[in-house]
């Protein structure tokens, strides 16, 4: 029984649902993670734009402009497979709704690719 | 954890997704809009400071994402590091009101 339990457990994990959970559960813990920072930064106003624009500045810094471009691609990975969920779970199942793995995927990239031609 | 609490948090945990779905989409689209001219403090105040809307905005935004993070951190520290009973619970409660007191805090920095 246990056994198959392991078999089952390991074919679900193959399943590109699965890729979805995992995705959405790593983005979301990693956006968590980054939240206290963006507050620590955005807080450094209370000093005068002063402080706030000595941070900014590292923003000009390429590796700084790549991790961004990687923190939108998180954002837009857990919220379009937020979306995802919600309509899942909340709207009458349609079959269009097969699709909507690979809409939030292609979304997720595309507005990830938009925030990084703006950034340059 | 009772079924009603557990309950009550699986409906938070949607209700706040649910208000977050426009929050990261103004978000979104403003912060994409703003990087164009390259990020400084003077433009993001121009547009945040003795602004009354974008600050209950941005508080709605920093209390439902509170919110959200730590019910899905709870979730994930229970599953996958096996962290269960009270002390979960404390953590998780108490990260929360940190975490929203430090992101009203930003908003009233950009604010005033």
């Amino acid at each position: 029984m246990g056994r198959l339990h392991v078999k089952n457990d390991w074919r679900s994990r193959r399943h590109p649902a699965y890729l979805a959970f995992l995705a959405h559960r790593v983005s979301g813990l990693l956006l968590a993670i980054f939240l206290p920072v963006h507050f620590w930064v955005l807080a450094r106003a209370l000093h005068g734009p002063q402080g706030l624009d000595d941070l900014l500045r590292w923003t000009e810094h390429p590796v700084v402009k790549l991790s961004e471009v990687g923190l939108v691609l998180l954002l837009a990975l857990h919220f379009t497979g937020g979306l995802r969920l919600l309509m899942l779970e909340f709207l009458a199942w349609r079959d269009w709704q097969i699709n909507l793995l690979v809409i939030a995927a292609g979304t997720s990239v595309a507005i990830s690719l938009v925030f990084a031609f703006n950034l340059l | 954890m009772s079924p009603r609490i557990q309950a009550l948090l699986w409906i938070t945990q949607r209700v706040t997704a649910m208000v977050l779905v426009p929050c990261v989409a103004i978000h979104l689209v403003t912060f994409i809009y703003a990087v164009q001219s390259g990020l400084s403090a003077a433009e993001i105040l121009a547009r945040t400071q003795g602004n009354p809307v974008w600050a209950a905005f941005y508080a709605l935004f920093v209390t439902a994402v509170a919110l959200h993070a730590l019910i899905g951190l709870r979730g994930i520290l229970s599953e996958w590091f096996r962290w269960r009973g009270w002390s979960l619970e404390v953590f998780a409660g108490l990260a929360a009101i940190a975490l929203a007191t430090y992101g009203w805090r930003a908003v009233w920095a950009v604010y005033t």
